[in-house]
């Protein structure tokens, strides 16, 4: 008899998720679905603004990857307008993303997904001093684990633990039977957890030297960059390459050392080792370094041939919303996007946990469309890049993959499970330090004989322009598409991240790359799906980007036409 | 003269006296409250991660600089920072982009990430608990209960009202934002909005504004402290909890709920630019000769004459920069309803000038009316500026109606007033 699992909240993530599963007599899932659960309309509100404030309003769907879509809005802008910014802007907007990287990927590892691999209170029952010698096993020089600090770590966890009031750290599935670190690895990841708190600090102010500010930097504009003074101050290019350092020394001591650790420890748990049953992977080029090299490729496989990478035609992009609620399902080009809402709402149901509202299946149960390559549902995020960039024989990316599968003894194969998203993540920040240290020594060089940021052009408010802008950031691939027309916006639409990955069912009944992940799992208790959080948690979930794409486009709001200079609508 | 000034001086002193002993007060009663949490003092834990007694009170003496206070406040906001334990925390993400819980996450000073994770009782806060579905929906709902009435409720995130508030559901049992919000505020002893969503509707409630977002305090019933900002400084936000911390009362509030102490002075009067403003030193073009020099960005679009903040003075991420400093205009973002009043951000604020001054809509019309005299000359100024600006511009001005902006004429200034002192 088959039984449902509700989660909702998934908790640690951006925005609002709720995933619904169908276990069988084994617990194995055999069905899934993932909702998202809020509606916000930003591209609506886009219509009839100025152009240049494309980027800023964009920028506001997600303050987690915040400088993502401000670099897109920007971007999409300049394609439309026909405008290259100078080399200088190019290289300063890939540090900028480059810092990004680095910090939200380590966020994402140790305080959004950390808490799936490490079982905080296992690590009390370690022995620091042993911990201290196992941290030499995954790093040469490790970070934050002399046995002097991992006794403070521990004492400092056990305070809490002792007085059982826990706060964030309530009511978790702590003692989870597929927890695999050992207490001596738990302490480990503890220890990392409470540092990078510190480390995640310094990669903000990196982004912030020529960002103004992380969250939502404010230094791009269409044309180029304005931190021209931070940019010819040899002590603001300092401060940029301290923070850079100090960062990419704990991606390389503890990030790179604690993920080897995890695919030692979790080698033999199955839980980890599937998640991957759509081996459609899809990714954009992005980020010059130099003036010949970018470090991401573009392109996508089928079925996880890594023998053949394909070349993406933009025509080939539909989103459509059979299971979402919108009333138009049929699948649409961006440039062609309608969604007008009909919320079917939720069902009773009764799951393991008791009563509640449960996913409609059959009909209408996500706020989040379905993107298709060619009418194939495509994953796309850190293990989509690395796994394309490898099959197209890009260096760089080919060198990090082989050397991680070498020393870990991991088969190719392992690359396309949980274990493999969270493992791909970590060696695409990898790629960020390398790339970073090259694209900083080019700006600096360049700096010394051109001092242009930012390109002059003109809007011609007789003109119509189209333009879009496509390309990887933190969470896979992204894309903005935009109309102008009289001078301001009259169309836009964001093909995001979390659309691809949190896609409903289409009309063919495919199921996006969150659902068809779980199914297959085995999950050892219904009331603690941890299994379930943890394959989900790999994606690296920025939902307040799946929602934000819905674009109230329907035969009233059309009609609709913002004045941006008094706010009046006529 | 001379003895008018030392009247003054007592009268100020004595105003401090009444605070410091009001403050006094409320920590006694804190320290008798008994704690959430057990363990270490907050000094021990300090000084375990190299932070001596010495730093603690350097810091402490900085925030109550921060906070507007005497230096002389700076034991009792130390104490304060220490019996932030007693204080449990229920933080609720709404419509939002989880933009101020990052700026939370960077909180600034000797480790106050630390002292966020170690010394108030974070209850529940989605980006950060370590539980999830029911066992997260649990923890909400006892310590709401547990807590009843002692507890500080923050939000990040504007309520979705249209459709029945269906826009957003949390939950198993599929509850609407705005119920969930309404719950837990009836329990809360201060309600605090986080940014711009929660503070004024935020991006999803510009025009035309399709999920009727709503700031929260058009939503609960009780009193709200608006932190402004999209996000706002990590000071500004841990500042206020302090505040509350030290003093058991919301802190002074303008006409916008935002807290004097941080939102008191408009970012144009601090701004490091400013004295290229007065000698009419400007940035014509991004990327020109002005702009390597530092000029005023005021023709480029700074809303900093009619925003009402202290990033020229906290900056943000531990100081490290500000978009001034980065060569950006300011976008007003801690102003109602930005999007909307301070469009477009690459342009002076021609159309809204005079209206946005004095008719209402803008930060000018907050309880600080000491400095309207000032901002009266400023106005004028800025008035002269735009015109110059806009015939002088590199900048295409891809503005609805070409004619209409070019110069402001009486008629157009009118129309503005008037549409912008309509209610919403």
């Amino acid at each position: 008899m088959s039984r449902r699992i509700v989660v909702d909240p998934i908790t640690r993530i951006e925005g609002h998720l709720r995933v619904d599963v169908v276990i069988d007599d084994n617990n194995t899932i055999t069905d899934a679905y993932a909702s998202g659960t809020l509606f916000r309309g930003i591209e609506t509100i886009l219509k009839g603004r100025d152009p240049r404030d494309a980027g800023f309003m964009t920028q506001r769907i997600c303050g987690v990857c915040t400088y993502s879509h401000y670099k897109a809005g920007i971007e999409a802008v300049e394609n439309a307008l026909g405008i290259i910014p100078p080399y200088n802007a190019q290289l300063v907007r890939s540090l900028m993303g480059i810092a990004l990287f680095m910090h939200d990927h380590v966020v994402h590892f140790y305080h959004l997904h950390g808490l799936d691999w490490c079982d905080i209170t296992q690590a009390l029952a370690a022995d620091p001093r042993k911990a201290s010698d196992l941290a030499f096993r995954y790093a040469d020089f490790p970070v934050a684990t002399g046995a002097d600090e991992l006794t403070a770590v521990q004492a400092r966890v056990k305070t809490f633990v002792d007085k059982g009031h826990l706060g964030p750290f309530a009511n978790a599935y702590w003692g989870h039977s597929t927890y695999r670190f050992t207490p001596e690895q738990n302490l480990i990841v503890l220890s990392h957890y409470l540092k990078a708190l510190e480390v995640q600090r310094l990669a903000a102010q990196m982004m912030a030297v020529f960002g103004a500010k992380q969250p939502h930097p404010q230094s791009l504009t269409v044309g180029g960059v304005t931190c021209i003074m931070d940019l010819e101050s040899p002590k603001r290019l300092g401060e940029f390459l301290t923070r850079f350092e100090q960062t990419a020394d704990f991606i390389k001591r503890a990030y790179y050392a604690d993920v080897k650790m995890a695919a030692e420890a979790y080698g033999s748990e199955d839980s980890v080792l599937q998640g991957c049953n759509i081996r459609n992977f899809m990714a954009s080029s992005q980020y010059p370094i130099s003036r010949t090299e970018s470090l991401f490729d573009s392109g996508y496989i089928l079925d996880g041939d890594l023998s053949r990478v394909y070349d993406i035609d933009d025509e080939h992009i539909t989103e459509e919303a059979t299971h979402a609620w919108y009333q138009n399902n049929e699948p649409l080009h961006p440039y062609e996007g309608k969604t007008q809402p009909n919320y079917t709402g939720f069902q009773d149901g009764d799951t393991v946990n008791g009563p509640a509202k449960i996913l409609d299946g059959q009909g209408k149960y996500s706020w989040v469309k379905a993107p298709r390559y060619n009418g194939k549902p495509m994953e796309v995020g850190p293990l989509a890049q690395m796994l394309v960039s490898y099959g197209r024989g890009n260096p760089r990316v080919q060198k990090l993959v082989n050397n991680f599968l070498s020393e870990t003894g991991l088969p190719v194969e392992a690359l396309f499970t949980t274990l493999g998203r969270t493992a791909g993540r970590m060696l695409q920040t990898m790629l960020m330090v390398e790339g970073g240290h090259e694209a900083f020594g080019n700006l600096v060089e360049n700096l010394k004989v051109d001092r242009e940021t930012c390109a002059a052009y003109s809007i011609d408010n007789n003109r119509e322009y189209r333009g879009s802008f496509s390309g990887d950031v933190p969470r896979g691939a992204l894309s903005h598409w935009v109309t102008i027309k009289n001078g301001v916006i009259d169309h836009y639409q964001c093909v995001v991240p979390s659309t691809w990955n949190a896609s409903p069912r289409d009309a063919q009944g495919q199921p996006g790359p969150y659902e068809a992940a779980l199914v297959g799992t085995t999950v050892a208790d219904p009331t603690q799906p941890l299994e379930i959080i943890r394959t989900i948690h790999s994606f690296d979930p920025c939902l307040a980007c799946a929602i934000h794409v819905m674009d109230v486009e329907g035969n009233c709001l059309a009609e609709y036409r913002v004045d941006p200079q008094t706010g009046q609508t006529s | 003269m001379v003895r008018s000034r030392d009247a003054q001086s007592d009268s100020k002193s004595q105003y401090y006296e009444n605070l410091k002993s009001q403050a006094q007060q409320r920590l006694e009663q804190l320290r008798a409250a008994s704690p959430v949490k057990e363990g270490p003092s907050l000094l021990q834990r300090l000084e375990g991660n190299g932070v001596s007694r010495r730093d603690f009170m350097k810091w402490a003496a900085a925030m109550a600089a921060a906070l507007s206070l005497p230096v002389t406040f700076r034991r009792e906001v130390a104490q304060a920072a220490e019996l932030l334990d007693r204080i449990p925390v229920i933080y609720l993400h709404l419509a939002e982009c989880t933009g101020c819980s990052e700026s939370l996450l960077r909180s600034d000073s000797p480790t106050l990430d630390t002292l966020i994770f170690d010394y108030i009782s974070l209850e529940y806060h989605e980006t950060l608990m370590a539980a999830s579905g029911w066992q997260s929906e649990e923890i909400l709902e006892t310590s709401m209960e547990q807590h009843k009435g002692n507890y500080i409720l923050m939000v990040e995130g504007a309520v979705p009202m249209a459709a029945g508030g269906t826009y957003l559901t949390i939950g198993p049992h599929a509850h609407t934002g705005e119920y969930i919000l309404r719950k837990a505020a009836d329990g809360a002893a201060a309600v605090i909005a986080v940014g711009a969503c929660a503070t004024y509707g935020g991006i999803q409630a510009a025009r035309p504004n399709p999920t009727n977002a709503r700031r929260i305090s058009r939503v609960v019933n009780k009193a709200v402290i608006n932190i402004a900002g999209c996000p706002p400084s990590e000071a500004n936000i841990i500042g206020t909890i302090l505040h509350y911390v030290l003093f058991g009362t919301l802190p002074a509030l303008d006409s916008f709920g935002r807290p004097r102490w941080a939102y008191n002075m408009r970012v144009h009067d601090m701004c490091e630019r400013r004295g290229r403003f007065d000698a009419g030193e400007f940035v014509q073009r991004f990327g020109d000769d002005g702009a390597r020099r530092g000029y005023c960005l005021y023709r480029v679009g700074c809303k900093g004459p009619f925003t009402f903040n202290n990033c020229a003075i906290e900056r943000f991420n531990q100081h490290t920069s500000w978009p001034i400093q980065a060569g950006h205009g300011c976008i007003g973002c801690s102003e109602p309803d930005f999007w909307d009043t301070m469009a477009p951000y690459e342009e002076p604020r021609k159309n809204h000038l005079y209206a946005g001054v004095f008719g209402g809509m803008g930060a000018d019309a907050t309880a600080d009316k000491i400095g309207i005299g000032l901002l009266t000359a400023t106005a004028v100024g800025i008035g002269a500026h735009a015109i110059y600006s806009i015939t002088q511009g590199n900048f295409r001005n891809p503005s609805l109606d070409d004619k209409k902006s070019v110069v402001p004429s009486q008629e157009s200034t009118d129309q503005s007033t008037e549409t912008e002192s309509q209610p919403k």
